[in-house]
């Protein structure tokens, strides 16, 4: 079964679909015993950093996840807010703390170019820049659906696994261990998000 | 390099048949002369088919008829595809937006609300975050050129200077604007580009502009005389052959980056990938 935590951030109707449409077994995960019974779980979320953690903190999700992902090795998908909440800080409305399981630090996107808007919004192409087995199988710079105004910065460039151009390269997607993340949304993204999905379902870290 | 966008949009109000309970996919001229065209659901399986690149669902009269956004519809749409779904009509209040995002819209559009009640823009900003708040204005031509506002669906006066609005949505905190030119709309004479480029030059955040495609070169143009990031089109793909595909090999022909064609819909592409059978138990 797969989790889908749900903190009460953002869309969540629609990973659910997505999930089910590739024939998976997918449920919302609203408290920390939800997750005991789902063998991959999924982060989604929209909305500011700052909520996002207050409310993983406030039901109890943070220990119940660490426990999960961390020491059991459940592999997680990280998607748009969830996936900036794996790393250590962000700085959307102040500075705030993550979950600090990538070294990175979540910090406003801002375009070279002055003609490009932010929110970052629409169909992008990323460049995969490591084997990562979110990406296999997919066509060359595969495009997916962004919304985002921050990114995340990783110190440690080893565990990029995507980037994305909007004025600058950002980091679109990571992998570490059993923990891989995406900044676009796999669940919007038709036929290039749904093989994201099903190569996260079938993955072995 | 981030695309344009491709926006078929769904206009649905209730049936002229069935004592008014089954929500229908309608197209308008003017804001009036609707004409009844069929299921709304049916309609975005085809969108999500054709690998359109987002919706927008606009229940035209719940605000007028003074009751809620056809979530039950909206939520079926939401099941069917796999894109960014953006859901208007009817909006008044936070709770509002909530329903429309719990039951699968990505984004909310508000239009007379935003205007009578324009803190509105602010407390949802705040709440969901810019991106999913859509300011949307519909306006007509004056004589004089300006861009006067209209609310309820087309119907009420709202104020006289639609760019103004529009840079006061932004800086309330709106992620995103979508225009209709009111005199336009199902037309097919083509945009109203030199509005939408004024739009563009003053807000910093994409705008979407609609109201009078006929023809795939108003897209193109609406892209680069218009500047917008996204154009959407209701009569245009529920009349003619074309469908969202055509349309988009035309305006990458003019140069535009637009996401590339690609065949595979989801149900086609479901045999391609890898059956979930198997995976791992940890």
């Amino acid at each position: 079964m797969v989790g889908v935590v749900d903190y009460g951030m953002g869309n969540l109707l629609s990973v659910i679909n997505a999930l089910e449409l590739l024939g998976a077994d997918a449920r919302l995960c609203r408290y920390p015993e939800d997750l005991s019974e789902c063998d991959r779980l999924v982060l989604p979320g929209v909305g500011a950093f700052g909520d996002c953690m207050h409310n993983l903190k406030r039901s109890g999700m943070i220990d119940a996840l660490d426990l999960a992902v961390r020491r059991e090795g459940r592999p997680l998908l990280g998607i748009c807010l969830g996936m900036q909440a794996l790393a250590e800080r962000g700085f959307e409305g102040g500075e705030h703390r993550g979950l600090g399981w990538i070294e990175a630090d979540v910090i406003p996107l801002k375009p070279a170019e002055p003609n490009l808007r932010v929110p970052h919004m629409g169909w992008n192409d990323i460049t995969v820049c490591n084997d990562s087995p979110l990406f296999r199988g997919l066509p060359e710079s595969p495009e997916f659906y962004f919304v985002h105004s921050f990114h995340v910065h990783c110190r440690d460039e080893s565990m990029i696994a995507a980037q994305c151009d909007y004025g600058g390269k950002f980091t679109s997607s990571v992998c570490k261990d059993n923990i891989v993340a995406t900044q676009f949304h796999p669940e919007k993204s038709q036929y290039c998000g749904l093989k994201v999905l099903s190569n996260f379902l079938t993955w072995k870290p | 390099m981030l695309r344009r966008r491709l926006i078929p949009k769904l206009q649905i109000k209730r049936a002229g048949f069935g004592g008014g309970t089954t929500m229908i996919l309608v197209t308008t001229r003017r804001f009036a002369d609707v004409l009844e065209i069929g299921d709304p659901v049916s309609q975005a399986r085809i969108y999500e088919a054709q690998a359109a690149d987002e919706l927008i669902c606009v229940d035209l009269d719940a605000t007028r008829e003074n009751r809620p956004c056809a979530v039950d519809v909206v939520r079926k749409i939401a099941e069917q595809v796999c894109m960014p779904l953006t859901v208007g009509g009817g909006v008044r209040t936070i709770d509002d937006f909530r329903t429309l995002l719990s039951n699968g819209a990505d984004k909310v559009a508000i239009n007379t609300i935003a205007l009578t009640n324009p803190d509105l823009i602010n407390e949802a900003a705040k709440m969901f975050g810019a991106q999913c708040v859509v300011v949307s204005i519909d306006y007509k031509t004056e004589t004089n050129g300006r861009r006067s506002i209209w609310s309820h669906g087309g119907r009420i006066a709202a104020g006289p200077d639609a760019l103004a609005w529009a840079i006061e949505a932004e800086r309330r905190g709106a992620g995103e604007i979508l225009l209709t030119s009111i005199d336009r709309d199902g037309t097919r004479e083509g945009l109203d580009c030199e509005f939408t480029r004024k739009v563009v030059g003053q807000v910093a955040i994409p705008v979407v502009t609609s109201g009078g495609c006929g023809l795939a070169r108003h897209f193109v143009d609406g892209f680069l005389t218009g500047g917008a990031d996204g154009v959407s089109a209701g009569t245009y793909f529920c009349f003619k052959d074309e469908n969202p595909m055509q349309t988009r090999s035309q305006i990458a022909n003019a140069g535009i980056p637009i996401r590339q064609q690609r065949m595979q819909s989801v149900s086609s592409v479901l045999d391609t990938i890898t059956p979930i059978t198997g995976w791992i138990r940890v």
